[in-house]
């Protein structure tokens, strides 16, 4: 049979002993993500800022150069042109404009680049956001991962213990941070299917987590007689191979994805590609650092004396 | 025996996976072009109506591939897209405006699948191309509509009485009533207090002041009420537009989502949509100078008014008759070769015309053009301020009593005439409205789209099943088998669910349960490793394999279904759709991956007595 690691419970790998290092490669990361944040800011798409995007597609080849020129000479001079996808796809964007008339830019655009360049251009996609709805956007954005997370530690609270709960959303906290610092570092827009990736990102990672710590309990009430980081090696170490096969048919999907997606699906599948990969370090080291660090002991995890209902009468049959 | 299942349970199990599957078969007949009839006001579809269209496309040379008459609406499917809009154009011409000739895609399903209520998935307008507009209704102008109209039932009232009174006005949506002499007071309360419903009466007898003050339910229902007639007429106006399956739906508390697949045209779409005239019709004048008006010293009772075109006409202030009782309109030609607006109204309309008409022939009459236009400037809540534009469009005289049908010139060119007429028959919205958010998805992205997903998903696919045969072995290809299974279930179950649409997040929330469906196999399958290496027998093992991992893949799965739910919770559109194939995907992979491999596993080696290794 085919094995990714040789690891298991017999032979742990402890990886709890290099916590120190890993807690801080956390750190070092976290500054890098949160100085990049500080000083590149995110680049907001159009979702969260409003304004006006056009796709178009030229008959041959696009004269980035020229397209600026007919743009800036015709008052569009805030406009931003980049190719897209192949060399005939061409988007601009309009920044958000304070008049009436901005829900009919988009239409203006297409007849002046119709009219000075090309007479058959395609529309490929017009999208008009105002600014109101774009501030509503990024709002309920916002509020979506805070009641992700809120939910997620009143749920992992319930069926395990608030330590491991907190740790799991530590981790989250921290998949979350990489990601839009990635996004950040090289200037990735943040459109809406990136705000559904970092929730995809949360379920995933939380789902890896979750498997670890089922182990753990699991081991904890076998394993009397160990102290609990060397119950933590053994559970990561068992559920290693799982952890790295699941990671890994993850990753091929999304690196499929990314390259067969199309140009509207790429930052989607870069966002929950990074996910996926700090969210299993994340479970693998940053939850299990934590718990620790909160002093999670065997007690915590004890299932509790559950009294049930008519136990103490008499089977009557 | 340890890995057996009883036999209703595998029944239960096929049974619930053939369901899915039959469910998931239309998609795999694609879809036909067609051009679909339906009736209007005033129209309906009947079985001549069908003879009509048989018998125009016959003498145009279309011969269509069927010919449907189901739900009130004729569904007439063609071979191409040109084909289709040849044949719009023929039926369009063959049936007037009493019909809405729309293009559609049809579902090429078979009958057999479309009795039991088989459907191919829904596409979103990421996928299938079409227009998404957000609205938002200026909620003043409807307020403001309703204090006028509050204002003259109070000011009539109290002369009817005979109560004098020193004012009765508009003060920031409250209604003030100031009265001479204390008597004056005592009678207005007395008719007034508690008279209306919806407004709550406030005294102050020291000053003789009577404030009527609107309540908060009263507001909440002049919004809602608001914005259910601007539905109303929005869905009248995309009828006008001639657009097959559109979805006008009300999104919070003012704002109204439309959204139109197919159709490309965004500027004639939002035209019309957007637009916000009505009409009015008023006698002109005669009595007073026109020039005194125009120096500033507007008669009481009388409007000024610009003429388009050029020029001012003074009319009379008494309204004949509104808008709103237009029943239909339609274009032609007058004797000059100028445009006309031919004008239909309801009988009380008929009735009020006919009555304001029979003394005043050989009288002008004004026709008065209303339209609401954007500002470019802002109110203080940061909205759209909107400017009630009003101009005379056309100043005939009577030449006799005017009934229920009449017509109106100078209205402009065809083209104007006609869109006159295409708003006047829609009815005019009750509040202004203003686009906040717009999405125009042109047809060759959205098939790019599609191809881009469809080959994700199988490149994806094809790797994660190799990667588990080969991983796994025998195991892996149950795990694969179960893997299809999930897809096919997914396709079937959105394919059932009428709400659930398939959009290009959605493909990727597809894909995404391929590669987290097989956690589901591989937390058992590496648990049953486990198992083996610790001695147990291959039957033992399976077992116990499939009893430890279950509460862990509940938990795990839980979770990301509180993700997707607060996604779906919160998305709109595509993120949406996301949510869905997400949730759907991972009730289904729990079924395939947990019960499905099982039920396979149990069958293939349960019955094995002497089963000493597995293959996996």
């Amino acid at each position: 049979m085919f094995e990714i690691t040789k690891m298991d419970g017999d032979n742990p790998v402890k990886f709890m002993d290099y916590r120190k290092h890993t807690t801080w490669l956390s750190i070092v990361f976290a500054v890098i993500a949160l100085t990049s944040l500080t000083i590149n800011k995110l680049n907001w798409g159009l979702d969260f800022t409003g304004g006006t995007l056009v796709e178009v597609s030229f008959s041959q080849a696009a004269d980035l150069p020229k397209l600026r020129d007919v743009l800036a000479d015709n008052s569009f001079d805030d406009a931003v042109v980049q190719s897209y996808g192949t060399p005939q796809d061409v988007l601009v964007r309009i920044p958000p404009r304070d008049t009436a008339e901005a829900e009919s830019i988009g239409e203006q655009l297409l007849t002046l680049l119709q009219a000075e360049i090309d007479s058959n251009i395609v529309m490929r996609r017009v999208e008009f956001v105002g600014p109101q709805v774009g501030d509503e956007l990024a709002e309920a954005g916002a509020l979506a991962i805070l009641v992700a997370m809120i939910c997620i530690l009143a749920y992992v609270s319930f069926r395990f213990e608030w330590r491991l709960a907190m740790s799991a959303v530590a981790g989250l906290f921290q998949d979350v941070l990489m990601i839009l610092g990635v996004f950040s570092l090289l200037q990735i827009e943040i459109d809406l299917t990136i705000l559904a990736a970092l929730l995809a990102v949360i379920g995933y990672s939380l789902n890896d987590s979750i498997v670890v710590a089922d182990r753990i309990r699991e081991n904890f009430r076998l394993l009397r007689k160990e102290t609990p980081v060397s119950v933590f090696n053994i559970s990561i170490s068992q559920t290693m191979s799982r952890t790295l096969i699941t990671s890994l048919t993850t990753l091929l999907v999304l690196v499929t994805l990314f390259f067969f997606g199309g140009p509207m699906i790429e930052g989607f599948s870069i966002a929950m590609i990074i996910g996926v990969v700090v969210g299993t370090y994340s479970s693998v080291f940053t939850r299990s650092t934590l718990a620790l660090a909160l002093g999670i002991s065997r007690e915590n995890l004890m299932p509790p004396e559950v009294e049930k209902e008519g136990e103490d009468q008499e089977v009557l049959l | 025996m340890l890995n057996r299942y009883p036999l209703w349970k595998n029944l239960v199990i096929l049974a619930v996976v053939l369901f899915c599957a039959l469910y998931a078969l239309p998609n795999i007949y694609g879809e036909d072009h067609a051009v679909q009839v339906s009736a209007t006001r005033g129209g309906e579809v009947t079985t001549q109506t069908l003879q009509q269209v048989e018998s125009a496309l016959q003498r145009e040379g279309i011969s269509p591939r069927g010919i449907t008459f189901e739900n009130d609406q004729i569904l007439v499917r063609v071979n191409s897209d040109t084909e289709q809009l040849a044949a719009r154009e023929t039926l369009v011409k063959e049936l007037g405006s009493q019909y809405i000739v729309a293009l559609n895609l049809a579902p090429a399903t078979p009958s057999w699948l479309d009795k039991i209520g088989g459907m191919p998935l829904k596409l979103g307008l990421d996928l299938r191309g079409g227009v998404h507009f957000l609205m938002e209704v200026d909620m003043n102008e409807a307020l403001t509509k309703m204090h006028d109209q509050m204002l003259t039932t109070v000011r009539d009232r109290l002369i009817e009485e005979r109560v004098r009174y020193l004012s009765v006005a508009d003060n920031d949506g409250d209604l003030v009533v100031q009265l001479r002499t204390d008597e004056d007071f005592q009678r207005a309360v007395s008719l007034l207090r508690n008279q209306y419903q919806g407004y709550t009466t406030e005294l102050d007898a020291s000053t003789n002041t009577m404030r009527l003050v609107m309540t908060e339910a009263q507001l909440q229902e002049i919004r809602s009420n608001a914005i259910e007639q601007n539905i109303t007429i929005l869905r009248n106006r995309v009828d006008e537009l001639g657009v097959a399956e559109p979805l006008i739906q009300r999104q919070g508390q003012d704002r109204i989502v439309v959204e139109l697949p197919g159709v490309q045209d965004t500027a004639r779409a939002k035209e019309i949509l957007g637009a916000t005239a009505t009409l009015e019709f008023r006698f002109v004048d005669t009595k007073n100078d026109l020039r005194d008006a125009l120096e500033g010293r507007v008669p009481f009772g009388s409007k000024l008014y610009n003429q388009r075109g050029g020029g001012q006409v003074l009319t009379e202030g008494r309204v004949i008759l509104t808008g709103d009782h237009i029943v239909n309109a339609s274009t032609s030609y007058d004797e000059n070769g100028r445009p006309q607006v031919n004008i239909n109204l309801d009988s009380a309309g008929g009735r009020l015309m006919s009555q304001a008409t029979a003394s005043r022939i050989g009288d002008p009459m004004a026709t008065v053009f209303i339209e609401f236009v954007a500002t470019g400037e802002k109110t203080p809540e940061g909205r759209i301020a909107f400017d009630r534009i009003e101009e005379v469009v056309s100043v005939a005289t009577i030449q006799a009593r005017l009934g229920s049908s009449f017509r109106i010139t100078g209205v402009g060119g065809i083209q104007e005439a006609q869109n006159l007429a295409l708003l006047l028959r829609a009815g005019a919205l009750i509040a202004p409205i203003q686009i906040v958010e717009e999405r125009t998805v042109g047809p060759s992205l959205g098939a790019d789209n599609v191809r881009a997903g469809l080959t994700a998903i199988l490149a994806g696919f094809v790797l994660v099943l190799l990667f588990m045969g080969i991983y796994y072995r025998k195991f892996g290809f149950v795990a694969n088998l179960a893997l299809l299974t999930n897809l096919v279930m997914i396709v079937g179950i959105m394919s059932l669910i009428p709400g659930a649409t398939l959009t290009m997040p959605g493909m990727a929330g597809i894909l995404l349960t391929v590669g987290m469906a097989v956690d589901a196999n591989v937390i058992i399958f590496e648990r049953i490793r486990e198992e083996l290496k610790e001695g147990r027998s291959p039957q033992q093992a399976i077992s116990r394999g499939y009893e430890n991992a279950l509460t862990t893949i509940a938990d795990a799965n839980i979770t990301t279904l509180i993700t997707a739910l607060i996604l779906f919770a919160v998305g709109t559109g595509s993120i949406k759709g996301f949510a869905v194939t997400l949730g759907i995907g991972i009730a289904t992979s729990m079924f395939t991956a947990i019960t499905g491999t099982r039920a396979v596993i149990n069958l293939t080696w349960g019955r094995q007595k002497r089963l000493t290794e597995l293959s996996i």
